[in-house]
């Protein structure tokens, strides 16, 4: 027997309801199901796609794609130009990251201790702002600054310091003809671009670091740059983990600032653009895309290890 | 030792950031106004507003801005339902493979974008899906899910689950729950999340190239003019309107969430 139902259905919603609250599955399934639908058919279907074409091979000759199973395109980034494009990747994936760490570390630290009030906001809108505002046009902005009749060389003029500037760009390797042509140059837009990345999480880190924990550092006769290194610097770890993710993982990927500022020289962003652009060899262009992927699923593996996407 | 002041070193460090973050932007404002065409000469040899009326006038520019904001306003709209739905999943719920999920919804963004827009291009490859602005709007509306989906998770988790059950309680179904409670309380959040979203791809280029076939976006346009430049004062003024429209969006999203224990964009 059936109990009596207090209130009257009142048609398909109260039905729905009912279902809801009896099987909180069915709810939880007509959630899940579209947007997983999208990412999984879009999104893992298009990295699947990416996947399979890199065991395809491109015929020399004719270059046509032929779609069967082979390793030879993947041989083909064994040669020794491809391998310089990863290795000089990679370089400069770790340098650039470095590099943000050390000039986001200060701002993180005081927005996290010590800006109160207004000041904790013009912080927060001083990061996030650039963090959002448009790419191209924050690349653009260097372009118009390291350009050889640009505001870098007219300062230096200004400040008779143009022999510093010769002699920076007279360095064999990373200079050039002007800062805009030079290693350099593309470092310099790559840190400026990513920075923001890096100071948002390393700032979360350093706040969740008890005030009260400081003081038993000090009270235990630490001195400061002992409790930074034994205390501050280990709990902030999780955070620059968490910043490198993105600044490592932005930078290999990147194929505008290397195209608009510096050397001529490749990165694997742009050997993948051009690949399956002008060149038309889509395997090999997915091949070199599968190396970032390779390379950030074994550093997203390690950081969540450090427990680093707790800062996230 | 332990002090509540912060040494001159660390003021003058983090200040100076500060600034490199933000002087180049300004730049891009002045150079806008500059009377030299041939070259980013600095200091500029005078100023004028001529270029302002110069680019109203290209009738190349229009094209692209209308692109852009069409696919801007279709994949935020697709990634704030898709968006919405997978965050009430996760905010509620303990389920099997949740974690997979969310790392799944990160991916997009975690990954750098010239995969993303290499499978996509993969993609129609292999089934022959010409280059369309749908095909722009696929791309897009993928990785602007998990800008909606932060903002949103972060809501209905403070959202207490005792208001849901008093609206139950009083009588109301899930429909109703879900207009008169759900929405009104996520209400910000999602148009925070919605205007981030809009920035995000309004100002993509890295996976638009790949999925644009011939058709240009607003930044594309640009990247094709800094590639090779024709008339540098026009991209300047172009480069302030495709800042604005990322800037306006911001400053919106930021004002919408700045009380609450989360802030929009502290994440992209």
């Amino acid at each position: 027997m059936t109990a009596p139902a207090i209130l009257h259905s009142r048609g398909l919603a109260d039905w729905l309801t009912a279902l809801f609250w009896r099987r909180p599955r069915v709810l939880l399934t007509i959630l899940l199901a579209p947007p997983l639908l999208w990412l999984g058919v879009v999104y893992l279907g298009s990295l699947a796609a990416l996947l399979l074409q890199s065991f395809y091979s491109i015929d020399e000759f004719s270059g046509v794609i032929k779609e069967e199973f082979t390793l030879k395109t993947y041989a083909e980034l064994l040669r020794a130009q491809n391998l310089d494009i990863i290795l000089r990747t990679l370089l400069m994936s770790t340098i650039v990251t470095l590099s943000c760490a050390l000039i986001a570390f200060p701002i993180a630290y005081y927005a996290a201790r010590f800006a109160k009030g207004r000041w904790k906001t013009v912080f927060y809108l001083g990061v996030m702002l650039p963090l959002w505002s448009s790419y191209l046009v924050k690349v653009y902005a260097w372009k118009l600054i390291l350009a050889k009749e640009g505001i870098i060389t007219w300062t230096a003029d200004a400040l008779h310091l143009s022999m510093v500037l010769n002699a920076i760009l007279a360095i064999p390797g990373i200079g050039g003809n002007s800062l805009s042509t030079s290693w350099i140059g593309t470092f310099l837009v790559f840190v400026y671009i990513w920075l923001p990345y890096m100071i948002l999480p390393m700032q979360a880190a350093l706040e969740r670091v008890p005030t009260s924990m400081l003081e038993a550092s000090a009270d235990l006769g630490a001195s400061r740059s002992q409790t930074f290194r034994t205390v501050i610097f280990p709990l902030a770890m999780p955070g620059i983990i968490a910043g490198s993710i993105f600044t490592f993982s932005l930078t290999m990927g990147d194929y505008i600032i290397p195209q608009i500022v510096g050397t001529s020289a490749r990165f694997i962003g742009l050997a993948v653009y051009q690949l399956q652009g002008t060149a038309g060899n889509i395997p090999l262009a997915a091949a070199f895309a599968v190396i970032p992927i390779v390379i950030m699923l074994l550093y997203l593996y390690l950081a969540k290890r450090q427990g680093a996407f707790d800062a996230l | 030792m332990h002090s509540d002041r912060a040494s001159f070193g660390l003021r003058a460090a983090s200040l100076a950031g500060l600034l490199f973050l933000h002087l180049p932007i300004l730049i891009i404002f002045l150079y806008a106004f500059t009377s030299e065409e041939k070259s980013y000469a600095f200091p500029p040899p005078s100023l004028t507003i001529k270029w302002f009326a110069v680019a109203w006038n290209r009738a190349d520019i229009w094209p692209p801005m209308h692109l852009s904001l069409w696919v801007a306003t279709a994949s935020t709209a697709l990634a704030m339902v898709l968006g919405t739905l997978v965050s009430a999943a996760m905010a509620q719920t303990r389920f099997f493979g949740k974690e997979q999920i969310s790392l799944l919804i990160l991916l997009p963004i975690a990954l750098p974008g010239v995969i993303t827009g290499m499978s996509l291009r993969s993609a129609f490859s292999i089934m022959n899906m010409p280059f369309s602005t749908l095909t722009i709007i696929l791309g897009h509306a993928t990785f602007c899910i998990v800008i909606i989906y932060n903002n949103a998770v972060a809501r209905f988790r403070r959202l207490s689950g005792g208001v849901l059950e008093a609206s139950a309680d009083l009588g109301a179904n899930s429909f109703q729950t879900f207009r008169y409670v759900l929405l009104p309380n996520l209400g910000s959040a999602l148009l925070a999340g919605g205007m981030l979203a809009f920035a995000l791809s309004f100002d993509e280029v890295i996976v638009t190239t790949f999925t644009a076939g011939q058709q240009s976006t607003l930044p594309i346009w640009m990247l094709q003019e800094l590639v090779r430049p024709r008339q540098r004062p026009v991209t300047n003024v172009v480069a302030i309107v495709v800042f604005m429209a990322t800037f306006l969006p911001i400053l919106i999203a930021y004002y919408l969430t700045r009380n609450g224990s989360e802030t929009a964009g502290a994440g992209k």
